[in-house]
């Protein structure tokens, strides 16, 4: 046993392909067989995966049983971003550029209404401080952005776990939510995957929503979601909190 | 060969990530504005330029597809090391604010997508 298990830890990414693949072939199935085709394979492969960072318990899911490392290497930020530029090949370029100026509204869009949900949410909780407001609305854009924001502002690290969290809650929901709304709200199109991939913002998120929706829409979610953290991170210590210190 | 392809993909993301890097650098933030925008752009037109040429043959392309097939299994392995529980454990108004903020967010992208696409058909 501890040979197999041996040789399982050095080989831990071959361990996750295999994983991952068993995966992709169960969920696939239950797809064809239990939904009949109605719910995405993929959609069922990634609440799996969810689930099965529920049952690991640990704060990297997964990849924090030894056996199991290279999940988290395989779902990194280094393959993840490798496998979304690749999927961009075959793309035209002129699809990016007739819905881009829409791309930027929804971007910005985007933004100030998680930051105003987020902020509306830590009010009605109790919190009276700009600082506290705007760092809990950061972690309502992503899970990046309240982190960055609290530290800039100087929020109490208490708060910046509650929007670490709130933006756990919505990479999440997301991820989940997409596949069942994408139909009532129109996600079958490159232009409305910028919209989305812009209001949403959430990279994680939105990369799996639009894999259980359908992978051809990825690049196009995938190129607006690109610049959201790194504009919340940008807005969020300035012009956002600006606005909720001239409130509170 | 497909290493060719997979090497020009890696060639595009590490110079999209360093350049996204640049202009957070030069915006005062430290984080990456737009590095995988700007390296799916390198890619798409690197191919396109490579395609006219004719320098594109197919196990060039094949080296950047398959990774491009491996997009879902990877995006399974992402969603395996989240931390669900801690998103979980972060309380009510954690839960709350990160809901609110989706909920809107969908309602916003049936708004924006559904009125132009309704343009887009009567042209």
């Amino acid at each position: 046993m501890s040979i197999l298990e041996g040789i399982l830890i050095k080989n831990g990414l071959l361990t996750a392909f295999s994983l991952i693949g068993v995966t992709m072939l169960v969920s696939y199935w239950a797809s064809e067989k239990l939904t009949r085709g109605r719910l995405h394979g993929s959609a069922i492969a990634i609440l799996i995966g969810l689930l099965m960072a529920v049952l690991a318990g640990g704060k990297n899911g997964l990849s924090d049983i030894p056996m199991l490392s290279g999940v988290g290497l395989m779902g990194g930020a280094m393959l993840r971003d490798f496998a979304i530029v690749a999927t961009a090949f075959g793309v035209r370029m002129e699809e990016f550029i007739k819905s881009g100026f829409i791309g930027i509204v929804s971007l910005f869009l985007g933004l100030f209404v998680s930051f105003f949900a987020g902020g509306v949410v830590a009010f009605a909780f109790g919190y009276r401080d700009a600082v506290s407001i705007t760092t809990i609305g950061a972690g309502a854009a992503t899970y990046i952005v309240g982190p960055v924001t609290g530290g800039a502002i100087g929020a109490s690290s208490e708060v910046i776990a509650l929007s670490i969290a709130a933006g756990l809650v919505k990479a999440i929901a997301v991820m989940i939510a997409t596949p069942f709304l994408a139909k009532a709200i129109g996600l079958n199109n490159p232009r409305a995957a910028m919209i989305f991939g812009g209001l949403m913002g959430t990279n994680s998120g939105v990369m799996a929503g639009l894999a259980a929706t359908d992978p051809k829409l990825v690049p196009y979610g995938a190129m607006t979601a690109t610049f959201y953290t790194g504009l919340g991170c940008l807005l969020g210590p300035s012009v956002v909190f600006m606005i909720a210190r001239a409130l509170f | 060969m497909p290493i060719y392809g997979t090497a020009l993909l890696s060639l595009c993301l590490l110079t999209g990530l360093t350049v996204g890097r640049l202009i957070g650098a030069a915006l005062g933030v430290d984080a990456d504005i737009g590095g995988v925008g700007i390296a799916m752009i390198l890619l798409i037109i690197g191919c396109d330029s490579l395609q006219r040429r004719r320098l594109m043959k197919a196990p060039t392309e094949n080296g950047i597809v398959f990774w491009g097939q491996m997009y879902v299994p990877i995006v399974v392995a992402m969603a395996a090391s989240q931390n669900v529980l801690g998103a979980l454990s972060g309380g009510v108004m954690a839960i709350v604010a990160g809901l609110a903020a989706v909920a809107l967010s969908f309602v916003l992208v049936a708004v924006l997508a559904k009125g132009g696409s309704k343009e887009e058909k009567g042209s």
